[in-house]
């Protein structure tokens, strides 16, 4: 089965478990006065369950011939494009996302520049680190000092 | 009304406010071209300095400066690194990043900043002549019809960004819908679909899923993919002439565009993103056969559409605001808040009791397109020399301000963390060749969509409102049939080719 139709089976499954919520499990809660209201907060779900679980097996059951056209990369050869720098740079953006507040902006960011160029190859670090500073620097001015939203620089036991 | 045009010029050409459009312009261009950052959020941070003037003639043409520059900015990033900060120019992206990666960059900022300037000048234009009579127009759509308008926008979204695999592309509409509803609705006050989860009684960050959708997935692209970059040489624009045969194509595009952006932008709630896209669509479809092959690949009527249509829709937005006080959109709104704060109320009586802010926004307009054009153009080669960067450096600097637009929206790291998930996602999606726009689309419109829906059930009590309303049913009968249209045309251009065959 391509990948298309497998997404489309998870998609299915999605709308489903939607589609239970709101039509077995939503409207329990409900006060009373509001039941007669013609529009409870479950209607426009329930009428989008049903939209997405026809789309979805429309897709899944392959009704609807389309003329197979070669995507941008082939997801069968995975192997053969740089899939390691994708992931390291996917798993430093988990990483910088946990270390923001801890570790302060300034500290985090210049980090995730520096490793990020590391990760795609670069090794000048006369010029790697110099630019990710400045950079860093100026986004904090920007952001903390002319929009005014506060962002804790450096690490807590720094005094930051 | 001569009085008044000449009212406004006399304030409009005032030194004070020839700098506030100048400035606010290129704050705008500036700001907007960061992913992430797109023009509601640029106005409110301006708005202080704007209160602080005083002067709410200058107040009002520094904010509306802002407005265009941020959408003119927002189709430069679109174009150059497919990476829209502003739902008003995802539909730029779909051929004018082509363009910039065939090495046409130049030619197509030239396009942009042309149909933008014609957009936005045309649509002042109208605004002028329309202003008074437009506002019962829109006072003539109700609810019902707000929703069929809506469900019509979405249809020829998803009938049009799928080429051909319409049961994807309404998937992908649906899904956004459905991750709209997450989250507490205006309407009901309850949580909906949150799991229990604290972070998403708020809803998904519209911004979040716009970075997670398109710049993410492009970036990680660049990262598996390397000879989709440009590299050194590819930056320097050089071509910025369009030929004439070029001019004359687009000509009539423009003026197309103009004119019906400028009228969607005039409903509240359609605003620049329904008018970019479908200004597109439509388009696209009445384009001959082989131009609409060009379509997706780098047509410059591909370009030049929805960047007419934005920018007129943007002048458009200004008419409920300015006439009726009701901001159509959340720029407007956001705008309607800074006018109340400097003792200006918008409404019908505007023109009468303050002439003089009412023709000033409409002069500095057009001042502020020339401003667009003339300084944007020269500056074309020096903002594409983004494109020049090397990859080593462009990368992590484009994952930095996607993650930078997401965080500063929502100051929340949790956010963070969404934007990867929904990125890798993406990218799945984009491996399996579903098309991605109409999925922020359905997100963006899903809490206007619900919200006309519902309003409507309770004042017809039930779904009569379908049949009672005669402009409702012609509306959503128009989006039935540009959702079966395409399948139908495409499996009878089939059992042609197959008849044929058999026939041979």
């Amino acid at each position: 089965m391509a990948l298309d139709r497998w997404i489309a089976l998870i998609l299915l499954g999605v709308c489903l478990t939607y589609g239970y919520t709101a039509w077995f499990t939503m409207d329990d809660g409900l006060a009373p006065f509001m039941r007669r209201n013609p529009i409870w907060p479950s209607t426009f779900p329930k009428v989008l369950s049903i939209l997405g679980v026809v789309a979805s097996t429309i897709i899944l059951l392959g009704l609807e011939k389309g003329e197979a056209k070669a995507g941008e990369i082939d997801y069968r050869k995975l192997g053969d494009y740089n899939i390691g720098q994708a992931l390291l740079l996917l798993g430093l953006m988990v990483a910088y996302a946990l270390c923001l507040r801890p570790v302060g902006f300034i500290t985090s960011t210049a980090g995730f520049l520096i490793l990020g160029s590391v990760i795609l190859g670069e090794r000048k670090w006369h010029l790697m680190v110099p630019v990710a500073l400045c950079a860093t620097l100026l986004v904090w001015y920007l952001v903390q000092e002319v929009l005014g939203i506060y962002m804790r620089p450096l690490p807590g036991f720094v005094g930051g | 009304m001569l009085e008044g045009l000449l009212i406004g010029l006399e304030t409009a050409f005032s030194l004070q406010n020839l700098l506030m459009v100048i400035g606010g312009c290129l704050i705008g261009t500036f700001i907007g071209m960061l992913p992430g950052l797109g023009p509601m959020s640029i106005i409110a941070i301006m708005i202080p300095v704007a209160i602080s003037m005083g002067d709410p003639s200058a107040a009002l043409i520094l904010l509306a400066g802002v407005y265009y520059g941020a959408i003119f900015g927002g189709s430069t990033s679109s174009i150059l690194l497919n990476a829209p900060g502003v739902a008003g120019t995802v539909a730029s992206s779909f051929d004018g990043y082509p363009m910039a990666k065939q090495g046409k960059a130049g030619k197509a900022l030239t396009i942009a900043a042309i149909a933008s300037f014609a957009g936005g000048s045309i649509g002042a234009l109208l605004l002028m002549v329309f202003a008074p009579a437009l506002s019962s127009v829109a006072l003539l759509f109700h609810s019902a019809e707000y929703f069929a308008l809506m469900v019509v926008g979405l249809s020829a979204i998803a009938a049009f960004a799928g080429t051909g695999q319409v049961a994807k592309a309404l998937m992908m509409t649906v899904l956004g819908l459905i991750m709209a509803t997450v989250g507490e609705g205006a309407l009901f006050n309850l949580p909906r679909f949150t799991m229990g989860i604290m972070d998403l009684q708020s809803g998904f960050g519209f911004i979040t899923l716009a970075m997670a959708m398109f710049a993410l997935p492009e970036a990680l692209f660049l990262v598996l993919k390397p000879s989709n970059i440009q590299g050194g040489e590819g930056g320097k624009i050089t071509d910025l002439r369009i030929s004439r045969a070029e001019a004359k194509s687009i000509a009539p595009v423009i003026g197309r565009q103009s004119i019906q952006g400028f009228f969607i932008g005039v409903l509240p709630g359609a605003g620049a993103t329904i008018a970019s896209f479908l200004g597109y669509a439509v388009e696209r479809n009445i384009a001959p056969k082989a131009e609409q092959e060009e379509f997706g690949k780098g047509s410059i009527k591909g370009l030049a559409a929805p960047e007419t249509a934005n920018n007129a829709a943007c002048t458009g937005s200004f008419v409920p605001l300015l006439t009726l006080g009701i901001p159509g959109s959340g720029t407007t709104a956001i705008l309607l808040g800074a006018l109340i704060a400097l003792n200006v109320t918008p409404g019908p009586r505007l023109m009468i009791d303050e002439p003089q802010v009412f023709w000033a926004v409409i002069m500095s307009m057009f001042i502020g397109n020339l401003v667009l054009l003339i300084l944007n153009l020269p500056l074309i080669p020096y903002i594409a020399k983004v494109l020049s960067v090397p990859r080593n450096y462009l990368i992590p600097f484009i994952l930095f301000f996607t993650l930078m637009g997401a965080y500063i929206g929502q100051n929340n790291a949790t956010e963070l963390l969404l934007l990867v998930g929904f990125g890798v996602c993406a990218t799945a999606l984009r491996f399996a060749d579903y098309p991605l726009a109409p999925l922020l689309i359905g997100f963006i419109l899903g809490g206007m969509l619900e919200d006309n829906f519902s309003r409507s059930m309770q004042l017809f009590d039930g779904i009569a409102f379908i049949w009672e309303r005669p402009m409702t049913l012609a509306l959503l009968t128009i989006a039935a049939i540009l959702v079966v249209l395409p399948s139908y045309r495409a499996r009878r251009a089939r059992l042609r080719r197959a008849g044929t065959a058999d026939g041979d």
